[in-house]
């Protein structure tokens, strides 16, 4: 291929405690792509996610063997692993408003890694609102509490939160959960603008937001890697594997 | 066909009804037993106090220093200076107590795992139940020599012994439940913030503190409270010396202490008893402002 992987998956394996997640499978995401990842509840798809930013660290007994490349470097080998979570934007499933403003919860990255300088961050605040939709919604209370918005609004402000501190990266775990679906379409919208700026992971539970949005999608299964390849073939009428056309056309079960 | 028994609806009996009613009384009663209990104890301390309240200057009670009560031919009771001692030993406790008590509380919640933080919490835990005496017994015996021989002052039993007893008596309850608000605050939190790049320690300052702000004023709250009701430990540390302190090092002498000293040496009903119960319906009032503050504090921030 012509470019770098930007992130390299390599023989993950995963455990809570004694209980396996991942059970060794390798894939690469490439530069400005974005892909999908779908796959049942319970099939690793939110530890592949918090693997990749080592955030699966902070759950007690958690382990992992394999290697996770970003820009070629393994993640367990940088010296700055704050500097690695800000180059990865994350968005959990159901939004977590820190119990800060609207503005202090956009500003919270930029602030932690040093950005002060109100105008700067003014700007910075506004555009992230912008692209996640909800600059509108909120521009009259930016000072009012995050958590006392709506549950959709709280998403996105999430989504704002995570662009603003200008990921290469931006993993979403099944965002739209809690957002109607015409929000649901804006974002959708946004995030094929940010492709040309970063790369994407989605997590979804919907298959159909897969095939609408990602370049390839993954298929996990029980801690398996089904299948990878590009979304016409995983959608399409011969995916390699059984189960991949059954998940798809939802006879799974 | 034959008859199947018609589904019946799961029926409660009579008597789950009345249980239930019982119930609820008794948690309404114990409710407002609170209120009552409160309310008699103030009552019964003012009512002792009550009969010298028209025979007592004022001036001289709140802002005289001189604590003559035995005097035969004219007994002063002027209880500025063991306001002032009150005072400066609960402030002086708390500047050593809260910010040892509170990064106690992080470091339990947010930095230890496992056997360890069990451990901890534990030993805490024994801290909050040594006796008070206890504690003065050491500020007799080992504090007061080594405050002596370290900062070279000629009385070791001072405002800064009690102080430090103070302080570690209160500390303990503000670990726990500072560790407890600490707690109560959801881990997804801890995750989003850590996700955004933030250290642990901006997590720390800019995401659980602000979250668990409640939890963590009541927690020093307490310790206030523990500290301004101590007696036995101050009236053992603090060498019990009617005066206002002019540095640390000076002995000085609290309200609760001259209760614990004084009452028993005089007759019930005599004006020097009744003084000492308003000395105790002064402590009730110190204890309910700053409650009361506090209260109002947490609203204000809240609104905010």
């Amino acid at each position: 291929m012509a470019s770098n992987p930007k992130v390299s998956v390599r023989d993950l394996r995963t455990w809570y405690g004694p209980k396996q997640v991942h059970r060794g499978f390798s894939f690469d995401v490439m530069p400005h792509e974005i892909l999908g990842v779908i796959g049942p509840a319970q099939s690793g798809k939110t530890t592949l996610l918090r693997a990749i930013n080592r955030t699966l660290e902070f759950t007690a007994g958690s382990r992992m063997t394999g290697e996770i490349l970003v820009d070629g470097d393994d993640v367990h080998q940088v010296d700055d692993v704050y500097g690695l979570r800000r180059k990865i934007g994350m968005v959990a499933p159901l939004p977590v408003g820190l119990p800060l403003s609207i503005y202090d919860n956009v500003a919270f990255a930029p602030r932690a890694a040093g950005m002060n300088g109100r105008s700067n961050l003014d700007h910075l605040v506004e555009r992230c609102l912008r692209q996640a939709a909800l600059w509108e919604e909120v521009k009259d209370r930016l000072d009012s509490l995050g958590t006392k918005l709506s549950g959709g609004q709280q998403q996105r402000l999430t989504i704002a939160r995570a662009l603003s501190h200008s990921p290469e990266i931006l993993c979403l775990d099944e965002f739209s959960i809690a957002i109607d679906p015409v929000t649901t379409m804006r974002i959708e919208d946004v995030l094929k603008e940010l492709r040309r700026e970063m790369t994407i992971i989605l997590v979804t539970n919907l298959v159909q937001q897969a095939r609408r949005l990602a370049d390839r999608t993954l298929f996990l299964w029980n801690g398996e890697m089904v299948e990878i390849g590009a979304t016409e073939v995983i959608f399409g009428d011969s995916p390699k594997d059984r189960r991949t056309a059954d998940y798809v056309n939802g006879i799974f079960g | 066909m034959t008859d199947e028994p018609k589904p019946t609806r799961a029926r409660r009996s009579p008597l789950a009804l009345v249980t239930e009613r019982v119930v609820e009384v008794l948690i309404h009663v114990s409710g407002f037993s609170a209120i009552l209990f409160v309310f008699g104890i103030f009552f019964f301390v003012f009512k002792e106090g009550a009969p010298f309240l028209s025979k007592l200057d004022w001036m001289q009670f709140l802002f005289s220093s001189e604590w003559i009560p035995t005097s035969s031919v004219q007994p002063k009771y002027g209880a500025w200076a063991l306001i002032v001692g009150t005072m400066s030993v609960t402030v002086l406790g708390m500047l050593i107590a809260v910010p040892f008590g509170l990064g106690a509380a992080v470091f339990v919640s947010e930095f230890c795992t496992g056997r360890l933080k069990e451990t901890l919490k534990i030993v805490i835990e024994l801290l909050a139940a040594i006796p008070s005496v206890v504690w003065g017994f050491i500020g007799l015996k080992v504090m007061s020599p080594l405050i002596i021989s370290v900062f070279q002052v000629p009385v070791g039993v001072n405002l800064f012994n009690a102080a430090i007893l103070l302080a570690l008596m209160s500390v303990p309850i503000m670990v726990s439940i500072g560790e407890d608000a600490l707690k109560a605050v959801p881990d997804t939190y801890r995750e989003a913030a850590l996700a955004l790049g933030a250290t642990r320690w901006q997590t720390i300052y800019r995401v659980l503190i602000p979250a668990g702000r409640n939890g963590l004023l009541a927690a020093v709250l307490l310790g206030v409270g523990r500290a301004i009701g101590e007696t036995m430990a101050v009236l053992m540390a603090t060498g019990h010396a009617v005066k206002i302190p002019h540095s640390i090092f000076d002995p000085v002498r609290t309200l609760t202490a001259t209760i614990a000293a004084e009452l028993g040496e005089t007759s019930q009903g005599s004006p020097h008893y009744q003084v000492l119960f308003l000395i105790g319906v002064l402590l009730f009032s110190i204890t309910f402002v700053v409650n009361l503050a506090a209260d109002l504090i947490v609203k204000g921030v809240r609104r905010q």
